[in-house]
């Protein structure tokens, strides 16, 4: 499935790449791939601005204004000025995958 | 080592763990649920005392692992770590455990619970150096967002692997000499995990469910003319039922029919629903109503539905903080705005000579 994608904030700068494929095993929407030592974004709409691959670029090649994706945080945002997910300790994605 | 220790993984320190002298918690665990794990993956999935599903965090020991053996890393989220250790059955491992709050790897991760600083004060505290020979940690992929992989080297001589997304492929991820297939790096949304946050949805809005169909079976009494119970007895009661079965649906199916809902907006897919339930509901109850207060119904649930999908984009894994905050800007003034005027339109149907 895929979100709503028009302004997704995933840079990559294709000079710095070392082509180390790290972008490639962290995002969990197969994002990017490597090909001849340097990385692609090849499918821009799965990103869900997770940041994986960003933190993980060990060259600083990607960067990407992440977060959680969740209504509710930014409700609150727009309330409150801080984007907390559901407020204090817990947190509204609690059941997802391990 | 540590063989004669009995699973004890809840939130209360082992009594017969050894704690290590640095200050590092040391515990064993074993692969097998007992039946209040199971019990207790039911009711976190239900919200029932989840902020209290935590493990103590520090190093596990699964089976008898030697100095030779892998090192696995999740968070001390009770369920993540019951989920890893049943996956392991059979290996002999150390499992680290990070102090996430009692939060799964991936939210975690987004939060930097589960990151650089926590996993590196760990290894230390629980003196990994001197209790494995190798030098690699596994950590699930989805703890990425929170880790820097070279940062962790760079700072510790651990290398960081990330394994597959799913805790239920790690065994064959360790056979296959921690190389993950491109499907173990994905993360689905698939039929079973929506059903699973489904009832969580149910049990999270029941009060508001309750709560707004209360207030509109009031409304339906309005203007209280006569007998205020007859009128109650007679169209509030019917109101009301009908208001939080439509909605307790639509929290329910919202999740489970969501690939199949038009269009890539979560509060569009609601309203889709919303309107199809309510058309749904007064077909197979066949009320009496005017065409006014039909109207404001269809408008009040599509609206009610909007904003039960809009907020399920905190639950799914595809959504991006971008797209989500233009959803919001642009959905939720039409949210409110189809509500107040649903709740203006079925208050006013009660003047209407017609009920
Ligand atoms: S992680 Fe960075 S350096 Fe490595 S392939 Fe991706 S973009 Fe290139
Ligand atoms: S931000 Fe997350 S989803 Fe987007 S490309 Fe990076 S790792 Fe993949």
């Amino acid at each position: 499935m895929k979100y709503l994608s028009k302004d997704v904030s995933l840079r990559l700068d294709v000079d710095r790449c070392t082509g180390c494929k790290m972008c490639t095993v962290v995002c969990p929407h197969g994002v990017f791939a490597v090909e001849n030592q340097k990385a692609r974004i090849l499918d821009r709409d799965a990103c869900m601005e997770c940041g994986a691959c960003a933190l993980n670029c060990p060259v600083a090649a990607i960067a990407v204004n992440s977060g959680v994706g969740c209504a509710e945080a930014i409700i609150n945002g727009l309330l409150t000025g801080q984007e907390t997910c559901c407020g204090g300790d817990t947190c509204c994605c609690a059941p997802k995958a391990s | 080592m540590n063989n004669a220790l009995q699973a004890n993984t809840c939130s209360q320190p082992d009594p017969g763990a050894v704690s290590v002298a640095s200050g590092g918690y040391l515990g064993h665990t074993d692969s097998a649920w007992t039946l209040a794990d199971h019990l207790g993956a039911i009711g976190v999935r239900l919200s029932i005392g989840r902020m209290l599903y935590r493990v103590t965090p520090g190093l596990y020991t699964l089976g008898t692992p030697g100095p030779d053996a892998p090192v696995l890393v999740t968070a001390n989220y009770k369920l993540s770590f019951d989920q890893l250790r049943r996956a392991l059955a059979g290996i002999n491992a150390w499992i680290l455990v990070l102090d996430t709050k009692g939060i799964n790897v991936w939210c975690a991760a987004g939060k930097g619970t589960f990151g650089t600083d926590e996993l590196v004060g760990k290894i230390n505290e629980c003196r990994l150096h001197e209790r494995v020979t190798h030098r690699r940690l596994i950590l699930p992929q989805l703890g990425a967002p929170g880790v820097a992989a070279h940062e962790v080297r760079k700072q510790t001589g651990f290398a960081v692997v990330y394994g597959p997304v799913y805790a239920a492929d790690i065994t064959a991820f360790l056979q296959a000499d921690l190389q993950a297939t491109p499907a173990m790096r994905r993360i689905c949304f698939s039929w079973h995990e929506r059903l699973a946050v489904a009832p969580l949805e149910l049990v999270l809005y029941f009060k508001q469910l309750l709560l707004l169909g209360l207030a509109l079976a009031l409304l339906s009494c309005v203007p209280i003319a006569g007998h205020f119970w007859s009128a109650f007895e007679h169209r509030g009661i019917l109101v009301f039922l009908l208001f939080v079965l439509t909605g307790a649906l639509a929290s329910l199916l919202g999740p489970l029919l969501l690939p199949w809902l038009p269009t890539r907006a979560f509060s569009i897919k609601g309203a889709c629903l919303g309107v199809a339930l309510a058309v749904l509901g007064l077909w197979l109850v066949g009320p009496a109503w005017s065409v006014l207060r039909t109207a404001a119904w269809i408008l009040l649930l599509a609206a009610g539905a909007s904003h039960l999908l809009l907020k399920f984009t905190g639950s799914t894994t595809f959504t991006s903080p971008s797209g989500v905050r233009r959803e919001v800007r642009v959905a939720l003034p039409v949210q409110i705005a189809m509500g107040l005027v649903g709740l203006t339109a079925w208050t006013a149907a009660g003047f209407l000579p017609t009920w």
